[in-house]
């Protein structure tokens, strides 16, 4: 009889597929998983502690660096949760402005969600094809608020800055390149043999599965669940515009890409009917009291951000700092599946799976 | 050269015999050098990036400052590694990707030895790195190097049966094992390159060399996304060094055999092209191949272990021993 033993993996928190200081240890027998413990926790800053002792404006950076690759997606709902509680009006031209680098954030996350697969399954080439189309987003971004990351734009009561001029026009340009690179997007990957042979039938789970462990987005989605906070519970000026929640049958990887590959052409649709009804002047703040104080209460919102279901808890006092501040980070919910999706499944699909789950680190440490 | 190398061997042919040797490792070391700075050209042209183009006119420096660097570098040894093992792995790696290139005639004229066996020596000889590998991750005492030492032993026993299998066809064809035999049965139009009657053999061949070659799509041993990069991450400074010149001969290797067993060696495609010495056309055709292997780096992504597997022993295995019986009624048929 040969002797043999489990050996234990620590995959991270240095490792190029864990998408940033992620750590998983792994006991393997041979290549196939057994057990896997996740570790978190590297990137913790205590952000929603050192929100307590911040006034509202302060903490919008601090939204940005927890999901940095949808920041404008965490911005907006910190002041959606603030705005809520002081039911503020906000003017037309700072809504369309809002949802527009929402929808573009939504775009850009999910190329470098596709690059950065595509990198963790082997292929090279997509990453750059996904971040030369990116970078136009960056870029239009940059215009808008001074920022390539972490933009700090939206405000309670509406936007810092203002569209600069000819910057509609670039978005409105923007449209039909994306949609013409997302159609070279498909027929550079989404029909390669060894690709599909990769992501098929791997991660699988269930509806009952995803809706227990509180998956949401595209994790939730692709298990054959029709949910989407921008449909369901229509937030800033969603319930305006036409547009499809693509749903997945298996519950599998290429569910999920299928799906996130099918949003970014949704993304690009709600944009092209935002850019034909965009005001063109307009105020950008609302009336804001000058130093933001919410009434005594409590406020839950939640949004759809590329990751899922992003929300915000607000206790507040009335002061001008938030009695307590609880972000529900979808890219924490959805890892929690990790452990349980990778018991029998081999190393290499470790790196599919948790490329799947699609996290950012800073969401899930916080 | 024919008559030079059946002389019987003095000082005088001695000499001349280390001399040219040397002078295949140094053309050998410049191909490695230029091959590492295209592909990164060419990927970069693939990517829509430049590729180097800082160190020297157009960044022809930069293998080259690359390789002053590896040999600069500190040489690590981990403390709880085997240090024989650790020591010897690079160097078993690397002596049989040089000596596979005696055996390969570069025209009519041009050649290092006349092997009999000559197809034979090289399956055999290429074999050998293998277990290189597998001692490199295994002597690095690290998990991730074990796992990509494990996974290089398996993929040669999958893709070296089909690959020999797969050159059988060629050898029935040609009746010889002699490399110079068999690119010289090929003469003429291009039709009589083995190509045509040996497509399915050509095939199943170009995917068990890339297999043994360790590159995207079968690039396991050491899959960055996974394994870091497998057997050889512990090893830096010019034992890494070692690791990938090994690679890279085998490319220049793999490249050159493919030219010789399919593609007609040095013969033109047309015989009124054979005004173009032959040594253009081999060389040709070499980049040919060369350029082959970075498009397909460039497309595609990594197969998983076990698809590999299965695709070695379920598809390429029972092909390619359909070649050899296709082959045999064709033979029978047409000879």
């Amino acid at each position: 009889m040969i002797r043999t033993e489990e050996l234990l993996l620590n995959v991270g928190p240095q490792h190029p597929s864990t998408h940033g200081v992620f750590r998983i240890i792994v006991k393997i027998d041979g290549e196939v998983i057994t057990e896997a413990i996740p570790v978190m926790g590297y990137l913790h800053r205590g952000t929603e502690k050192l929100a307590e002792s911040l006034n509202y404006t302060q903490i919008i950076p601090y939204t940005d660096r927890m999901d940095y690759v949808s920041a404008m997606t965490s911005n907006y709902v910190l002041v959606h949760a603030v705005e809520t509680m002081m039911n503020l009006e906000i003017p037309e031209r700072a809504q369309y402005l809002r949802l527009v680098v929402m929808e573009l954030q939504r775009v850009a996350s999910h190329l470098v969600w596709w690059g950065t697969y595509l990198l963790d399954i082997g292929a090279m080439t997509p990453f750059l094809y996904a971040f030369r189309d990116r970078e136009k987003i960056i870029d239009m971004f940059n215009e808008l608020c001074g920022a390539r990351l972490t933009y700090n734009y939206m405000r309670v009561g509406g936007v810092k800055w203002d569209a600069p001029v000819g910057w509609i026009d670039k978005v409105r340009e923007f449209i039909p390149y994306m949609r013409k690179n997302l159609e070279e997007f498909h027929n550079l990957v989404s029909g390669n043999e060894i690709f599909l042979a990769r992501i098929k039938g791997i991660g699988k789970y269930d509806a009952q599965t995803a809706i227990d462990y509180g998956l949401s987005g595209a994790n939730l989605r692709s298990a054959g669940v029709k949910w989407d906070l921008r449909k369901d519970q229509p937030y800033s000026i969603y319930d305006r515009f036409d547009f499809d929640i693509p749903v997945g049958v298996n519950g599998d990887c290429y569910d999920r890409y299928v799906i996130r590959m099918e949003e970014i052409r949704q993304s690009l649709r709600i944009l092209e009917q935002a850019m034909a009804q965009f005001p063109t002047d307009g105020d950008i703040m609302g009336k804001v009291p000058r130093i933001i104080r919410p009434p005594e209460g409590e406020v839950y919102v939640r949004i759809e951000s590329p990751r899922g279901e992003i929300g915000c808890h607000i206790v507040s006092r009335g002061k001008a700092e938030p009695y307590r501040l609880k972000f529900r980070r979808p890219s924490f919910v959805n890892l929690q599946i990790l452990p349980k999706l990778l018991v029998g499944e081999t190393m290499t699909n470790l790196v599919t799976i948790l490329g799947g789950i699609d996290i950012v680190v800073g969401e899930v440490d916080a | 050269m024919e008559d030079f190398l059946q002389k019987t061997l003095g000082w005088g042919n001695f000499t001349i015999f280390a001399i040219s040797a040397i002078a295949m490792l140094l053309i050998s070391l410049g191909f490695v050098t230029y091959f590492i700075y295209f592909e990164r050209k060419v990927i970069g042209w693939m990517q829509f990036r430049i590729g180097p183009n800082r160190t020297g006119p157009l960044g022809l420096l930069q293998s080259v400052a690359d390789v002053a660097k590896l040999l600069m570098k500190e040489d690590t040894i981990p403390k709880k590694a085997d240090k024989a093992l650790f020591i010897l792995a690079p160097v078993i790696t690397y002596v049989p990707s040089f000596m596979v290139l005696a055996v390969i005639p570069y025209s009519e004229t041009l050649y290092f030895t006349d092997l009999n066996v000559g197809l034979l020596y090289y399956i055999a000889l290429s074999g050998i790195s293998t277990i290189g590998i597998v001692l490199g991750g295994w002597a690095s005492n690290n998990k991730y190097a074990l796992l990509g030492g494990m996974r290089s032993a398996a993929q040669m026993v999958s893709y070296e049966i089909p690959l020999v299998i797969s050159v059988t066809g060629v050898i029935m064809i040609s009746g010889s094992l002699n490399l110079r035999m068999i690119a010289m049965g090929q003469e003429g139009w291009f039709w009589h390159w083995n190509i045509v009657p040996q497509i399915l053999g050509f095939v199943i061949f170009t995917i068990a060399a890339i297999a043994e070659l360790n590159r995207t799509p079968f690039d396991l041993p050491e899959a960055e996304s996974e394994l870091i990069s497998g057997y050889h991450v512990e090893y830096s400074g010019f034992r890494f060094a070692f690791f990938m010149l090994s690679e890279y001969t085998y490319v220049y290797a793999i490249a050159a055999l493919t030219t010789v067993l399919f593609l007609g060696g040095w013969y033109a495609p047309a015989p009124f092209l054979d005004f173009i010495p032959g040594l253009i056309w081999f060389f040709a055709k070499f980049a040919f191949v060369v350029f082959f292997l970075f498009w397909i780096r460039a497309t595609l992504p990594r197969i998983r272990i076990d698809q590999l597997m299965s695709l070695g022993w379920k598809w390429l295995l029972p092909l390619s021993l359909l070649n050899l019986f296709l082959t045999a009624i064709y033979m029978e048929i047409f000879r």
